[in-house]
Order: C-alpha cells, then sequence, then structure tokens
C-alpha cells in the first residue's frame, strides 16, 4: 500500500475549473524564478527579459499575434475533434501538408497570377489538410485503428514529403540547389494587416475560427452532437447521432484549419516553401487546446501565452544568454502545473496508508 | 478505531443496531430529519418510503458511504462510527446497491475480489463464488466479464459478493425487481434462511406485495422522517403505499381495449447475430403491435431483451429490412433518426447514460431525442428557448421533481429521471413507443403515474410495447403478453386468460412447444 493516496472529491468547483489555468501561470512564474535564481541570473531581470521585453514593442506584440496565429488556427480545430473524442495528433503534418498544396499553387502560377490566386491557395491548403485528416478519419471507421497512432505518424510522412519536394520539383530553379522554393510573387502572399509589423491575414482567420468554433460548439445542433458524443457515447447512439459523420467533420475541419495555417506561414513571414515551416506548432496546439480548456476563447488567451514563450525564449537568449532549451522549460513547466492542479481539483491527497484488517 | 471485543451473553439481547436522532442535511434539503430505527438480530426489517424520501441516505450513512451530521449509531449496544464501507463491512455490514458498482472490463471474480477485503487466490475464489451462487439460486459464471452481462446478472454479482463475507447486517436496496418470481421466491427461502441463521435483513423494496411476504417489520420514511412503523403482514399493499405517500393512491385503471387498430409494428422472422460470444441472439421472433394496444414482454433479463430493444431502435441494424416494419415501412436498416421519423419512441432500460446524459441539464436532455419530432431546430442551430420550454412542459406535464431545466440530469432521483425521459418521448406524440423497464427501482407514486401515462397513450391510438421482468407492472398494462426465453418469444397471450404462474414457468424455459435446443446442442458438438 502506498503512503499517498488520491481521493476523489466528488463534484470539482466550477470556478476552479476557470481559475487553474491562471493558477498554472502564476506557478510557472514563480518555478521561473527560483530556477533563474539557482542559476545565478537575476531572477527578476530574467523574468522581464523573458515575458516583458519581447511585449513592449510595436514589432514584438506584431511577433506575438504572428506565432499566435498558426496556434489558434490549429487549436480551435483540434478542440472541436477532443470535445468528441476524435484525438487528432496530427494537426503538424496537416498544417505541413496544407503549406505544400497552397504553397504549391503558388509555385504551378508563378509568373501568371491574379487576385484570384491568394483565394485559391487558402482553399488549396484547407484541402490539403483535410485530405491529410482524411486518411486517420477512413483508417479509424474502416479498420478502428486508433486516431492518435495514426495522425501522429502521417506527421512523419508529410516532413519527409516536404522535405523531397524542396530538394526536388519545388526547389527555386536559380537558387544554387539550395533547398528552398522560389520566393513567392505578390499575389501569392498574404497582406499585411498590420503595417510596421508580420501580422498578416492569417490573424483575420484565426479570429474568425475562433468565432465560427464557438458559434459551432454552443449554438448548433453539431455542437451539440459533438458534445453528447464526448460524454456519453451509448446516448448519442440511442439519440441517432450519427457518430461516423461526426468523426469526419472532426478531423475534416480541423486538418482544414491547420492547412490554412500552414499555407498562412508560407504565404505570410517566409514568403516562400522551406524545409522548416513550423516550430512545432501543430504539437504546441494541443497544449493551448487543452490550456484554454477547449474553449475558442480560452484557446486564444492560450495562444497569444504560449506564442509569448516563443518569442520570450529568443529574447532570453539573446538578452541574457539564456540556454535554448528555456522555451521548452517554461512550455513544459506550464502544462505540468495545468495537469497538476486539474489532478488536484478532482481529487484530494490523503497520507498513510488504507487500514488492512487481516 | 473500534474495539473488536465482543460480549457474546449480552449480544443477544442488544438490538443488532440502533440509530438515535441521525440526521444529514444537503445543500438545499434536509435528507434525514432525527431518524430512529431499531433492528433486532435475525428480523428482516422493510424500509419504506417513495423516491426522495431519505431512505438511500439513510442506509449510505448505515454502510458509511455518507456520514450523519447528528445523531448516533449503536452497532450491537455500542456507539460506533462507521468511517467508510470497508470499515462497515469489517463490523459485519454488507449491502447490495441499487446501483451496481461493477467494472465492465474485469471478471465477475475480479469484481468481487475488489470488493472484498481478504480475496485471497482468484481460483480458490471463484470455487467459492459458485458455491454460494448455487446454494443460493443465483446462477453466475465467475470468469464472464461484467460487460456482456445483462442488468439482472450484474446485481446477482452484487448480492453474491455480499453473501460471500457472512454479513450480520445485510441492507438490499431493490434486490428482486430483476429476478422472476420463481428466481425470487428462491431469494425469499435464501433471505430467510439467513434470517434464521441469525443475520439482520434491512429490506428496501418498492413491491409491497413482497414486502408483505417477507418482511415481519417496517419503518416508514416521508421526506426525511419517520411516519410509521408497522407490521406489513397486518396491512394491505394499498394502506403501505398510502402510509408511503400520505395520500391517497390513484391506482392506474386499464379500460378495457375498444378494437384492435391496424398494426403499427410488425416484427417479422426477427433473428440476429451478433460478434459477442455472450450475447443472446434472437431466433426467428415475430410479433406485432396494434394501435391501441399495450403487448407486454416478459423475461429474465439476458434472455435477449438487450438485442431485441437495440434491433427495434435501430442502434443495432438488421440484417433483413423486412424484419422490422414500422408503420408499414420495412425499418430493419433505418438508423435510429430515420425510425423516430416514422414515428417512434423509445425509453431505453439504462436511464443515466443512454436515455439520459448525467452531465447535461434537463433542457438538453430534452433535445437528446427530441430533436427528432419537436422543433427544436431550425437551420441547423439549437432553438434554446424552445428547448428549456419543452423541458419546463415535461416537467410540468409529469410532475418532475427538479430543480428546473438547468438540473443535471444525475442530480434526479431514479423514479423523477424516468419520468421527465417517458415525458419527453411520451409529448411527442408518437405512433409507436417501446420502453424498456419502465417503473425498475421507481416508487408507487410514480410507478402508477408512469403507468397510466403508458396506457393513455395507448388508449389515445398508439402501439404500446413494454419490456420488462417485473410480471406485476405487466399484467397491470399489458392487453396481450408474451415471453422471451434464450432469444425465443413465446405466442402472446391475452392478459385475463393467464396467470403470473403460468408467465413465471414460461420465463424459466417451460414453452408449450419445446425450442429444439437439441438441434443445437448437436451442431456445436
Amino acid at each position: 500500500m502506498s503512503l499517498l493516496r488520491l481521493e476523489p472529491r466528488g463534484q470539482a468547483s466550477k470556478t476552479m475549473v476557470y481559475a487553474t489555468p491562471l493558477l498554472a501561470v502564476a506557478l510557472t512564474l514563480l518555478s521561473g524564478f527560483i530556477l533563474f535564481l539557482a542559476m545565478g541570473f537575476d531572477p527578476l531581470k530574467a523574468l522581464h527579459a523573458f515575458f516583458i521585453a519581447p511585449i513592449t514593442t510595436q514589432r514584438g506584440i506584431g511577433e506575438l499575434i504572428v506565432k499566435a496565429t498558426p496556434l489558434v488556427l490549429c487549436a480551435v480545430g483540434l478542440a472541436i475533434g477532443f470535445r468528441a473524442n476524435v484525438w487528432n495528433i496530427g494537426a503538424e503534418g496537416q498544417l505541413t501538408m496544407g503549406a505544400i498544396t497552397g504553397g504549391g499553387l503558388a509555385l504551378a502560377f508563378y509568373g501568371d497570377g491574379g487576385w484570384w490566386l491568394l483565394p485559391l491557395m487558402v482553399i488549396g491548403g484547407a484541402i490539403g489538410g483535410a485530405a491529410w485528416a482524411a486518411v486517420p478519419a477512413w483508417l479509424r471507421l474502416r479498420f478502428n485503428a486508433s486516431e492518435i497512432l495514426t495522425s501522429l505518424m502521417l506527421n512523419y510522412v508529410a516532413l519527409l514529403l516536404l522535405n523531397y519536394l524542396v530538394h526536388g520539383p519545388f526547389r527555386d530553379p536559380d537558387g544554387f540547389a539550395f533547398p528552398e522554393s522560389r520566393l513567392f510573387e505578390s499575389d501569392a502572399v498574404m497582406p499585411i494587416l498590420w503595417a510596421g509589423t508580420r501580422v498578416h491575414l492569417g490573424g483575420l482567420f484565426a479570429l474568425l475560427a475562433v468565432a465560427g468554433g464557438w458559434l459551432l460548439i454552443a449554438r448548433t445542433f453539431v455542437g451539440f452532437q459533438i458534445k453528447v458524443i464526448g460524454l456519453t457515447p451509448a446516448a448519442a447512439g440511442y439519440a441517432g447521432f450519427d457518430q461516423k459523420r461526426i468523426v469526419w467533420l472532426a478531423l475534416l475541419l480541423s486538418g482544414a484549419l491547420a492547412g490554412i495555417a500552414g499555407m498562412g506561414e508560407v504565404a505570410g513571414p517566409i514568403g516562400q516553401i522551406t524545409p522548416s515551416i513550423s516550430p512545432g506548432y501543430g504539437y504546441t496546439a494541443i497544449i493551448v487546446a487543452f490550456l484554454g480548456r477547449l474553449h475558442p476563447v480560452g484557446i486564444l488567451l492560450a495562444a497569444l501565452l504560449m506564442a509569448l514563450s516563443f518569442i520570450g525564449g529568443e529574447a532570453a537568449q539573446i538578452a541574457m544568454g539564456l540556454p535554448k532549451a528555456i522555451t521548452g522549460v517554461f512550455q513544459g513547466m506550464l502544462l505540468f502545473f495545468l495537469l497538476a492542479s486539474d489532478v488536484l481539483i478532482r481529487y484530494r491527497i490523503r497520507f498513510g496508508a488504507r487500514r488492512v484488517v487481516a | 478505531m473500534h474495539s473488536h471485543a465482543e460480549t457474546p451473553p449480552l449480544e443477544a439481547a442488544l438490538p443488532r443496531l440502533e440509530l438515535r436522532g441521525i440526521t444529514k442535511r444537503f445543500p438545499g434539503c434536509l435528507a434525514n430529519d432525527h431518524v430512529d430505527l431499531v433492528l433486532q438480530p435475525g428480523e428482516i426489517h422493510a424500509l419504506l418510503g417513495e423516491n426522495g424520501a431519505g431512505k438511500s441516505t439513510l442506509v449510505k450513512m448505515i454502510y458509511g458511504v455518507l456520514h450523519p451530521d447528528g445523531g448516533t449509531l449503536l452497532w450491537q449496544g455500542r456507539e460506533t462510527v462507521v468511517p467508510d464501507p470497508a470499515g462497515a463491512r469489517r463490523l459485519g455490514i454488507g449491502m447490495v446497491f441499487q446501483h451496481f458498482s461493477l467494472f465492465d472490463t474485469l471478471t465477475v471474480t475480479e469484481n468481487i475480489a475488489l470488493g472484498l477485503d481478504n480475496a485471497g487466490p482468484m481460483d480458490a475464489l471463484a470455487t467459492r463464488i459458485r458455491t454460494v451462487s448455487e446454494r443460493y439460486g443465483l446462477a453466475l459464471d465467475p470468469d464472464r466479464h461484467v460487460f456482456h452481462l445483462s442488468v439482472g446478472e450484474r446485481q446477482r454479482v452484487e448480492i453474491v459478493r455480499c453473501l460471500l463475507q457472512d454479513p450480520k447486517l445485510l441492507i438490499m436496496d431493490e434486490p428482486t425487481s430483476v429476478l422472476t418470481p420463481q428466481e425470487a421466491t428462491k431469494l425469499f427461502e435464501t433471505l430467510r434462511r439467513l434470517a434464521a441463521e441469525g443475520c439482520t435483513i434491512l429490506y428496501i423494496s418498492h413491491k409491497l406485495e413482497e414486502i408483505r411476504a417477507l418482511c415481519s417489520r417496517a419503518t416508514v420514511l416521508r421526506a426525511g422522517k419517520v411516519v410509521g412503523a408497522c407490521d406489513p403482514r397486518q396491512e394491505t399493499a394499498r394502506g403501505l403505499a398510502e402510509m408511503m405517500m400520505g395520500a391517497e393512491l390513484a391506482m392506474p385503471e386499464r379500460p378495457p381495449q375498444i378494437e384492435s387498430g391496424k398494426a403499427r409494428l410488425t416484427v417479422r422472422h426477427l433473428s440476429t447475430t451478433s460478434d459477442n460470444p455472450f450475447a443472446t441472439n434472437l431466433k426467428d421472433v415475430s410479433f406485432e403491435v396494434r394501435a391501441g394496444e399495450i403487448l407486454g414482454i416478459a423475461g429474465v433479463a439476458g434472455n435477449g431483451q438487450a438485442e431485441l430493444m437495440a434491433a427495434l431502435s435501430g442502434e443495432v441494424l438488421v440484417a433483413d429490412a423486412n424484419s422490422v416494419v414500422i408503420e408499414g415501412v420495412a425499418a430493419g436498416l433505418l438508423g435510429p433518426r430515420a425510425r423516430r421519423a416514422l414515428g417512434l419512441a423509445f425509453v431505453p432500460e439504462e436511464r443515466l447514460g443512454r436515455g439520459a446524459v448525467p452531465e447535461l441539464s434537463l433542457s438538453e436532455n430534452a433535445l437528446l431525442s427530441g430533436y427528432a419530432r419537436e422543433p427544436l431546430v431550425r437551420g441547423g442551430m439549437v432553438h434554446f428557448g424552445r428547448a428549456r420550454a419543452y423541458a419546463e412542459t415535461i416537467i410540468k406535464g409529469f410532475n418532475v421533481v427538479a430543480h428546473g431545466h438547468r438540473a443535471e440530469a444525475r442530480s434526479l432521483s431514479g423514479g423523477n429521471l424516468q419520468k421527465f425521459i417517458i415525458g419527453r418521448e411520451i409529448l411527442q406524440r408518437p405512433q409507436l413507443l417501446v420502453v424498456g423497464q419502465p417503473t425498475w427501482g421507481v416508487d408507487a407514486g410514480a410507478a402508477a403515474a408512469i403507468h397510466k401515462a403508458l396506457i393513455a397513450l395507448a388508449r389515445s391510438g398508439a402501439a404500446v410495447l413494454v419490456i420488462s421482468q417485473d410480471l406485476d407492472e405487466l399484467f397491470v398494462l399489458s392487453d396481450r403478453i408474451s415471453v422471451l426465453f434464450h432469444g425465443r418469444l413465446s405466442d402472446s397471450r391475452p392478459t385475463h386468460e393467464t396467470t403470473v404462474e403460468r408467465i413465471g414457468l414460461l420465463m424459466g424455459g417451460l414453452f408449450s412447444t419445446p425450442p429444439d435446443e437439441d438441434g443445437e446442442i448437436v451442431r456445436a458438438v
């Protein structure tokens, strides 16, 4: 018998469910403080460099939005699936496929673009991401294969495909054999929304995804079906909700949104197709979705926070000479504290072994 | 915590258990208000009361699941605090719950081992389970997984689990609701034998006839207070019911059927095959339910009821479209939504977790099946105002005791949730209603209301099919009765031409034309 036991609390407090993300942030900051102190840095200065300094300039805020954009797009789609017990772990691959198909259109029509090219790329990116997500959907419904494994494995396939393309068909003919495509022409580049920054049209798509995601979850009958399937699949069967349709919907929708995110990266801040499109947005989006409590507005806030950890990590490396791992350490601490407080609002810890009668 | 030293000379004279002024308060309600109760060794004592009267709260405190806010508990004359169920079991208190606490993915033996504090080796335990289940006539295969078991079989696991602990006090919450009359009689013999051996039995049931046959004393609770005590053998069932309700009982009357209308549900040669090796396949089941009538299907759980319900609701599609015909349309290949569109409404046996989503509010649960025939969804958007209004209509129309449409389904008592679900289905004005176990674990008042509503629905021209293990209920409701046994359905008989005994024998498998089990055995060998 262990000395430490978890005992269910019965009903979890509603206030605490929403307070825990804030608690997790506070604990992360506190641990960061101690960590910096132990490493011999001035903790206040280091935390300032990490969390405050990056957003004191217009450019910094712009970068925050640029980084948050793909996170929001991916996480909103994932959250809808997670609510219906559809565990899509493949947003990274779907994002990559969206970049390939959307960006591929930019290259295909290189030189004879027009106003229509960018909308076409958006649609192409969405279809690319959705098609990539359709594979795990079909495998789950046809062979009962876990979408967690299949969608995760397809991430690596997408990355290898991207590598093949930039080394082959997509390579810039005038690029001295560098594994990069041409720079997209102006018809194929996302318009900048905020002069002086790199905030592009994708940011608007992200806001639309938040609004649309909220509408779907809270107001539509499909959203209700997702809720019932997630909570009690047997009741959904009784009510006659088509679970296969919801699996398709959740995966195609999250794939399409991730695809648009990927297309937005290559047609936005990057401006061409390169071997490294994403610093792991598709994976970070999983953290964002849960940190935001699977709620679109929560996701928006969580994405901004995670984006800050990306740019704060870079800033702290430059300003203080902190190691590169600092970004991962802070993201990891945040997720750890969130999960820990989630456990503790549902269970209480009891010390001492359970009494056993011989 | 408490001493195990006993004082044998005094024990016989002392009550086994005495409660003095037990009080328990929940937010917004006083569940038990100064309850006194004395249980003597070797007596079978009934605890009576409607749903929500505080019976469950009281027994949960005896069993250590809840802790009283006030009052004292004396175990064999000694003031005792029951810290938790394990503590209760150490004292010698066993309990069979109305809602089962079993793990689906574990076997019967594994589940029982989890509930025992000293289970010992598994194969020895399996042998003990076999011995006890045979001795008390509770057929049980220790190696089967619980998710394969029917409700009735699951309850047997709970009963056997308690009997293995040689309890001094056995609390039974609705133990017979899933047994045939013959099986119930057998269980009563068991209980009487246990009582003769000195075990005290605290018996909770809504079946008043059963209490009159079994119990020598009864304590009646109403709204958390003890309102009376009596010897049930001296009372009528009606008198007991009225003591519980504090009002006169309106027994449902079944006006004679005027004429049988057209067939609204026709099942022809329905056979099912399942991948699940423990499922009971239906074999050539044929029957029809006509407009204006109630057909009752009796049978012990696990004889194909679950498979028949699934085949009728559309949750499982059958091979031949023509084997299930609803309102003249071959519906065997249609899903639940399309069948609802044809006029089917459906009340499943499991209320929480199938008929209702525990975590959702009543208005959302009204939408769960109400979307099919009520204007609650428009252009893909949920009309929450109308869902709320529909929930309120159900709550009012069926006297559902709940804190409004915002109450979560799981916060309702079993009887009130069932009234809500049946109300939700009936108010959709179905042409055909299929109901599984309509009043299992529901108190007399709510059961009478549900029976009345079902009869009214049938007499208004709908066809009603009731699948139940409760023969008293089927005899109150049905115009005709059939019996399901080993996946086969007997021919139906008009209710007034048959008796509980005859149907009980059919439930045990004594069909007049013996099913050709032999042929199958030959094939299996």
